[in-house]
């Protein structure tokens, strides 16, 4: 198969280890995101495959050729990997066209120039060619490192964090930008950010890594949000409702309604999640459950409303207060009573205690997310 | 998701630590750093080796004669010189640091200037001004009309306290520049935030800045002490029996290689006390250093009197370190001239160049060698092999002369029979006293200064430049070459020319290691001085001072620029 592809990759820093039996399978010609919190190894993955760090346990393969395992290790400069940190590194003693030049090997020295000059070309920055780096905004930096790293065609393109340095005003466009880049180079591509919109907008293929590497879902970026399949993908996007019950004849019931859940054992505790924009609302006193509104914060596009269960139920809430999101248009008046409703679309449920393995949504369910859950418990609704 | 099967996991069994670490290690870099690494630390493992080989027991005759009085005189001498240096160093380094008074910003360099002279000049030119029939005691005789040495009291230069005064005017500038540079490194937050919680000015900086600057103090003066053991000139001329001195004379009067070399090795035990100390510190001090915020430190403006007095009292080690030796041997040159600088002189000096500059080239190409491979390799075991081998720096010249001389001759020996087994011709010696001997013994001592200044150079430059030239196509070397040296050069020139200034200045292992009749400038000067005819030697250690000049000028360059983003970087010493 064509692409990159590790597997059993264990990686300790002294004592600490950081990935514990990971695998990764980034095919050809797709643009990849790894996604995860800080400190899941991402970064150690993608310096494991440039071969910044010796493989300690596993394999790694391009092309499916082994390029490092535990004996063999290719050198960086021999494996065609481009690579772009998440400072750019462009090399401060060299003018942008030497930066660009500096990769572009066994080719005459006007061939050489015409390609970086092309590549400055894509990224719009020929203007610039002869100045040195500290001279260029960040975003100018940004592009330059892209043409940099693409300038010798490599066979894959590692990003580190490319966008974590720029101002939030600049990220959208030069995201965009980058972007249009790749498309246009068609080189297969993997990204590692901490950032879910960002890898959403980016990648053709997301992969989330929970702790030590473990990779929690694979998929287009609609399955990761419309289909989690681990409740650590499914709080990706921000904070989450949730609420503890059981199974009940197929069903659960959550303060907002009962909904159906297939394939869960009878009497299973679980939890169920809502995206914030899972929960509908209606000022007109219309279907579903009262509540009172507390604050409502206009983000731009979406308020944030938060809502206070008026008839708090006996079972399973944890903090009776809602957090939603909605059009701007719909600004309820604070202490007022409307009532909630829920989407089953944007409504999760997974098993909570591990007596039972076919859940419907979480194949990779383990005794190791279960001790996550006591922690994330509390952290639901707080920022 | 054709992935999927693929990321599950699949059970390996890890392989060992071990084996990974036999494999990782076999590359070039590698393998050259432990095989210089091995040749460096060769005279010092040389030296303990003799030294604890059980040998015709002068060891015991040593310690029931003369050991009692080294030790005693050893640890004097430190105290004195550690005491000196501390209240004259940490004193001006506040005063300049902390408060406004006039001459302050010349201070600020002209406080480094005693550095460039080596203690053994000053101690000559005091003797020449102090003793009996100096300018000084003679106009007193003038003057009061005394006649003969028992009619008045004048303390004797040539003792134990001038050896103490000597060294502490020459050597002060050590805790001067670490201290300083401490305060200067300090963020003024921390200050600041003191004297909002209610202290003034000076008790912030004793309950703040002094107790954050204590790392600084006692590397400054853990490199005082380090120079203290080192010195021979200076105990030499004034017989005081320090370890180095006796040494000496057990090696070149008693010729008594294995008793020198126990000598040595208990002299070693003092400065493994004063290396450890240092580390301490060091590690220490990477703590300290909290915020990136650096402004200027609040300026105290001194008032009256006092402001007259801070000026007196800077002025005072410039004036005694620097002006007077320099002025001194000014006035001898020109008073001299016809034979001071004779055509012998510029052939020492001749001398004195290449022995310098091979040992700064030597230093600085494999200081820079072994800084890339600890980076390149950032394995534990190599970076503690190499700082291992960097200790030449701390160990007495007399202790390197004692085991490049054995371990040469040793050499010498093994490749003379080997030849004469062979081949049937007697090689003889080699390399003992030779210039290479002289500048293998240059290169134990100072690589250190040179790999320091290089690594911590490299050390700014960041991780992410390695990864994206290699990821370029470009393997180590030419990393090295395209990127991380033309980075750094401004720091490499700086090694260099330290290593090239500490050589020229170096006494006691040019005096046992150098060529038959070979003289270098510091060899001759020490030969004339010591015989009392400084007039003659003036012009050769005016020129060991003009070169003495040099690395101040660097490290006052470094040290009001030692700011993130600056591309020289000084390791002191």
């Amino acid at each position: 198969m064509k692409g990159l592809h590790l597997y059993g990759v264990s990686h300790f820093h002294g004592d600490k280890q950081i990935l514990d039996n990971a695998s990764l399978l980034v095919p050809a010609g797709e643009l990849s995101c790894l996604l995860g919190p800080s400190g899941c190894g991402k970064t150690t993955l993608l310096r494991l495959a440039a071969g910044l760090e010796r493989l300690q346990t596993g394999k790694i393969l391009i092309d499916d050729v082994v390029i490092a395992d535990e004996i063999l290790h290719e050198p960086t400069e021999l494996r065609g990997i481009g690579l772009m940190f998440q400072d750019y590194a462009l090399f401060p003693h060299l003018n942008i066209l030497d930066n660009v030049t500096f990769g572009i090997r066994g080719v005459s020295s006007p061939e050489v120039r015409r390609r970086a000059m092309e590549m400055l070309d894509q990224v719009s920055m020929t203007d610039h060619a002869l100045k040195h780096p500290h001279m260029l905004s960040g975003g100018q930096q940004q592009r330059v490192a892209l043409a940099r790293a693409l300038a010798p065609f490599p066979k894959l393109l590692l990003l580190d964090e490319p966008f974590s340095g720029l101002d939030a005003s600049m990220r959208e466009q030069i995201r965009e930008e980058t972007l249009n880049v790749l498309k246009q180079s068609g080189v297969a591509t993997v990204m590692v950010t901490h950032d879910p919109e960002e890898a959403m907008f980016m990648a053709d293929r997301i992969k989330i890594l929970g702790s030590n590497g473990r990779m929690l879902q694979s998929g287009r970026p609609h399955d990761i949000y419309f289909h989690p399949q681990h409740r650590l993908v499914a709080k990706m996007f921000g904070l989450m409702n949730r609420f503890e019950t059981v199974i009940d004849d197929g069903c659960v019931d959550i303060p907002l309604g009962r909904i159906h859940a297939p394939g869960f054992e009878e009497g299973q505790k679980v939890e169920v999640l809502v995206r914030p924009e899972g929960i509908t609302l209606d000022s007109n006193g219309g279907d579903g459950v009262p509540v009172e509104v507390q604050s409502t914060h206009l983000l731009g596009h979406d308020n944030i409303v938060r809502l206070r269960l008026t008839n708090d139920i006996e079972n399973s809430i944890i903090n009776n207060e809602l957090y939603v999101r909605v059009h701007h248009a719909f600004e309820p008046e604070l202490s007022r009573l409307i009532t909630a409703g829920v989407d089953p679309k944007y409504t999760f449920i997974f098993a909570l205690e591990n007596k039972c393995t076919e859940t419907m949504d979480s194949p990779i369910s383990s005794n190791r997310s279960e001790q996550h859950s006591t922690e994330l418990m509390r952290g639901e609704i707080n920022p | 998701m054709g992935g999927r099967h693929s990321e599950v996991t699949v059970s390996m069994s890890p392989t060992s630590a071990s084996k990974r670490e036999v494999w990782s290690w076999i590359n070039g870099w590698n393998i050259g750093a432990v095989i210089i690494s091995a040749i460096v630390i060769l005279p010092i493992a040389t030296v303990i080796f003799i030294g604890l080989t059980p040998n015709d027991d002068i060891w015991s005759h040593l310690a029931s004669t003369v050991l009692p009085l080294y030790i005693a005189t050893t640890l004097q001498l430190m105290i004195g010189v550690g005491l000196g240096t501390l209240v004259i160093g940490v004193g001006t380094a506040w005063l300049v640091s902390m408060c406004r008074f006039p001459g302050k910003r010349i201070f600020e360099w002209a406080l480094l200037l005693p550095l460039a002279v080596p203690a053994y000049v000053i101690a000559y030119v005091y003797t020449d001004i102090l003793e009996f029939a100096g300018p000084i005691q003679s106009l007193l005789r003038e003057t009061f009309g005394w006649t003969s040495k028992k009619a008045y009291w004048f303390p004797e230069i040539r003792s134990l306290g001038g050896a103490i005064s000597m060294m502490t005017l020459v050597l002060y500038p050590y805790v001067y520049l670490l201290s300083r540079a401490a305060f200067m490194e300090q963020s003024v937050c921390v200050l600041e935030a003191s004297r909002v919680l209610g202290r003034s000015p000076l008790r912030s900086f004793f309950s703040v800045a002094l107790p954050l600057a204590r790392p600084a103090i006692v590397i400054g003066i853990s490199l005082v002490l380090m120079e203290t053991l080192n010195d021979f000139g200076t105990v030499d001329f004034f017989a005081v029996s320090t370890f180095t001195l006796g040494i000496y004379d057990v090696w070149l009067n008693m010729n008594n290689v294995a008793g020198a070399a126990q000598l040595a090795t208990a002299l070693l035990a003092f400065v493994m006390f004063l290396v450890l100390v240092e580390r301490f510190a060091r590690h220490k001090q990477r703590f300290h250093n909290m915020t990136a915020k650096y402004t200027d430190l609040p300026r105290y403006e001194l008032q009256g009197s006092k402001r007259y007095l801070a000026t007196i009292c800077c002025a005072f080690p410039v004036v005694f370190g620097f002006i007077i030796p320099a002025g001194v041997l000014t006035g001898f040159a020109v008073l001299h001239f016809e034979s001071a600088a004779n055509a012998d002189v510029f052939r020492f000096a001749g001398n004195s160049v290449i022995l310098s500059g091979l040992a700064a080239i030597f230093a600085v190409a494999i200081g820079t060698f072994m800084a890339y491979a600890v980076r390149l390799g950032r394995g534990r075991l190599l970076g503690a092999l190499v700082r291992f081998a960097s200790m030449g720096y701390a160990v007495p010249g007399s202790v390197l002369a004692v085991g490049v001389l054995v371990s040469l001759g040793a050499l010498d020996n093994g490749i003379d029979g080997f030849m004469r087994k062979n081949i049937g011709i007697s090689t003889g010696l080699l390399f003992s006293g030779t210039i290479v001997a002289v500048t293998f013994g240059y290169l134990v001592r100072f690589l250190a200064l040179a790999f320091g200044t290089v690594e911590a150079s490299l050390g700014k430059i960041t991780p992410s430049m390695d990864g994206a030239a290699r990821s370029l196509g470009h393997n180590p070397l030419s990393t090295l070459r395209r990127i991380h040296l033309p980075l750094i050069r401004g720091s490499v020139l700086a090694a260099a020319i330290l290593v090239f200034v500490d050589s020229m200045k170096e006494l006691p292992m040019t005096v046992i290691l150098r060529p038959f009749n070979f003289q270098t400038l510091a060899t001759y000067v020490h030969q004339f001085a010591s015989d009392e005819q400084l007039g003659e030697a003036s012009f050769a250690a005016l020129a060991i001072v003009c070169f003495g000049i040099l690395p101040v000028i660097i490290l006052s360059f470094a040290i009001t620029r030692s700011r993130p983003g600056f591309p020289i970087e000084v390791k002191v010493p």
